[in-house]
């Protein structure tokens, strides 16, 4: 009797993980088989006929393929002064002390979700347009960069609080300047909290439309979250053969991005060091 | 190399005073250890003198040099941390080069150097590994190394032996004292385990809540601690100290349960420094007393209340009255649990401490 209650529990139990997994896992498999189905359709099937004609439309859309480009300078952009400024602050503040740390993070961090959302864009516009960086990469990337930090900053501080003063002070007293400290010691043993923020920054850009939307104007420029649209019909529909052979090229950086780091260092994201 | 002088330096974090107008100077190539039990400021001694603790007053030399202002870097001095702080990203090789890495060595010459030290401390063949995967005595070798690699002014020691097995610590011990006598090179080794000062050091420094109480040799402190605190903190087991009573007219002293000890030939002595009927605390060493046979007027009747065979010798604790007395014995009957005994006093070897605890005799 128990065992049968048992056996029932484990089907039913890999039944319902098998729906939620598939509930999930769908889109991307349509991801997977739309771009190369000659037919546009929502519909999950088998390519028939197989053909690579979408992506030869998409390659031959030099704007949106310029634009994958732009993605790429814009978010690793981003990433890499997002994560160089937040180590260094998070760094700073945890080590100088100084005081009502915690108010001013989260102060910083409420109104950085003010920075990327809609209400301020017109503000952001007009600043923009009062320093010249409409219109530049510069620009888009500084108020990603404005957007991202506070959070940044409080990630990375749990890492540089976990990391033991000694090291520091050893280095110090083995004859190392401040600036060979932080670059010898410091930052390797930081390497995994910066891995964090790193892909935090690079996926936050990669997907984002509305800033560089608003700050923009030279179509060469615009990311790829903008050029995505350029599939659409006048009427304003997706051609869906079109949009997700693109949406499938669009999505490469990130998995490349994740695997690259996944294979370098694993993702053991908190207590990453082997002491 | 050179000498440390400290000159009324004082530290306060906030309400606590970690260090207590210390004025200390260390001597050129001197072994000198600084012991005191927990929190009495020796780690914050030390990392002044490193230069990772600013003092609030007092003045700090090495050499001919004023240090006060002077950052780590600019110090010439080595360290050798609690925890050993290897650097964990860094193999062993990396590690010990690094003093050499941040002053620009070619690294030919760092290799050169680094498999050098490492011959002399016998970790030459460690020298691919990351300190995860060195033991903790191995691991102690290679912090060795990297304080050793660019020769130093002065050495620093911050109980290095503490994180070790006791067989390992011993070990340790002999190469430290063995390697710092070679290299004559200056050394502040700070511990709480009065056996290792003892056996490392020249001369000690015996601190308590921030003060610096005794500097001397270990025979000096041994012999004649300067009062009660240091009578109490050195040795294994430490001083016994009884309180009792100076009786003038009968030249003895009276203990608290009434027992007598004849002074006998330091009497006159007594009556120098202490007035009749004062109270005072007579200190002994646990290896001066013996078992006597019956009473005798240096005698005390006490009753076994333990017994701890070391080997070579016996720790016997007798109680006398309340208090209890430790004895050393290297005989081959120890007295058994209980028993009644007599405790001969040698009061020759006897040292007497005012009641505020500090050596009169
Ligand atoms: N950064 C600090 N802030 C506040 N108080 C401190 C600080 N560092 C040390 N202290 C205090 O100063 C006193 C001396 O500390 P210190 O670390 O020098 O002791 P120690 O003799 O090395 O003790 P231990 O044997 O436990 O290492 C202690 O009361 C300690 O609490
Ligand atoms: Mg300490």
């Amino acid at each position: 009797m128990t065992v049968i209650r048992e056996v029932l529990s484990r089907v039913l139990f890999y039944l319902f993980s098998a729906l939620i997994g598939a509930f999930f896992a769908l889109p991307m498999l349509w991801l997977l088989l739309a771009p190369f189905n000659a037919r546009g359709t929502l519909a999950l099937e088998i390519p028939r006929p197989f053909t690579l004609a979408n992506f030869e439309a998409v390659f031959a859309n030099t704007f949106a393929m310029r634009a994958l480009l732009n993605s790429v300078f814009i978010a690793g952009g981003t990433m890499l002064v997002v994560t160089l400024t937040a180590t260094m602050a998070a760094y700073a503040l945890s080590r100088a002390e100084v005081p009502y740390y915690d108010l001013l993070t989260y102060g910083l961090i409420l109104f950085s979700s003010v920075v990327t959302g809609t209400a301020a864009m017109v503000p952001i516009f007009l600043l923009a347009n009062a320093l010249g960086l409409v219109d530049t990469y510069v620009g888009v990337i500084l108020t990603f960069t404005g957007g991202l930090l506070p959070t940044a900053i409080f990630i990375l501080r749990d890492f540089v609080e976990g990391l033991p003063r000694s090291y520091e002070e050893s280095a110090m007293v083995c004859g190392a300047t401040p600036w060979q400290m932080v670059r010898d010691v410091v930052m390797p043993l930081l390497q995994p909290g910066m891995m964090v923020v790193a892909i935090w920054a690079f996926v936050q850009v990669w997907g984002a439309f509305l800033i560089p939307f608003v700050l923009l104007r030279t179509p060469e420029r615009m990311p790829a979250a903008i050029a995505i649209y350029s599939f659409y019909t006048e009427a304003g529909t997706p051609i869906l053969t079109l949009t997700s052979a693109y949406a499938l090229l669009y999505a490469i950086p990130v998995l490349v991005l994740y695997l690259f780091v996944n294979a370098r260092y694993g993702f053991r994201f908190f207590g990453g060091i082997k002491r | 190399m050179a000498r440390i002088r400290l000159e009324g330096v004082t530290k306060v974090f906030g309400a606590v005073v970690a260090v207590d107008d210390l004025t200390l100077t260390i001597e050129d190539g001197e072994f000198f250890a600084l012991l005191g039990p927990s929190g009495c400021g020796k780690t914050t001694t030390l990392r002044m003198v490193a230069g990772l603790e600013r003092p609030t007053r007092g003045r700090i030399f090495i050499g001919e040099r004023d240090v006060t202002d002077l950052p780590p870097q600019a110090r010439d001095i080595a360290m050798v941390f609690q925890d050993y702080a290897l650097y964990p990203h860094m193999t062993i090789m990396e590690n010990i080069g690094y003093p050499l890495k941040v002053r620009r060595y070619a690294r030919s010459e760092i290799h050169r150097r680094v498999r050098e030290v490492a011959e002399v401390l016998q970790i030459a063949d460690l020298l691919d590994r990351r300190p995860g995967q060195l033991s903790g005595g191995q691991q102690q070798r290679a912090a060795v190394a990297r304080a050793l690699v660019y020769p130093p002014q002065a050495f620093l020691f911050d109980e290095p032996l503490s994180n070790l097995d006791a067989k390992l610590r011993l070990e340790a011990r002999s190469f430290l004292k063995h390697l710092q006598k070679s290299l004559g090179i200056t050394t502040i080794y700070v511990t709480h385990d009065q056996a290792e000062a003892m056996a490392l050091a020249d001369r000690i420094g015996v601190m308590d809540r921030g003060r610096l109480l005794q500097v001397g040799s270990p025979i000096e402190i041994y012999r004649r601690p300067r009062n009660t605190f240091v009578a109490t903190f050195i040795g294994s087991p430490p001083m016994n100290l009884l309180r009792c009573r100076f009786q003038q007219a009968e030249a003895v002293l009276v203990l608290g349960d009434g027992q007598a000890l004849a002074l006998g030939e330091r009497a006159e002595a007594l009556r120098r420094a202490f007035r009749d009927g004062e109270p005072l605390w007579l200190g002994i060493r646990p290896e001066h007393l013996a078992l006597a046979e019956g009473p005798g007027p240096t005698h005390l009747a006490a009753r076994v209340y333990a017994v701890e065979p070391l080997g070579v010798e016996t720790l016997v604790t007798v109680q006398v009255d309340a208090e209890r007395i430790a004895l050393r014995l290297s005989v081959d009957e120890p007295p058994v649990l209980r028993e009644q005994v007599w405790v001969r006093v040698p009061m020759e070897r006897a040292l007497f401490f005012r009641e505020g605890g500090e050596l009169a005799l």
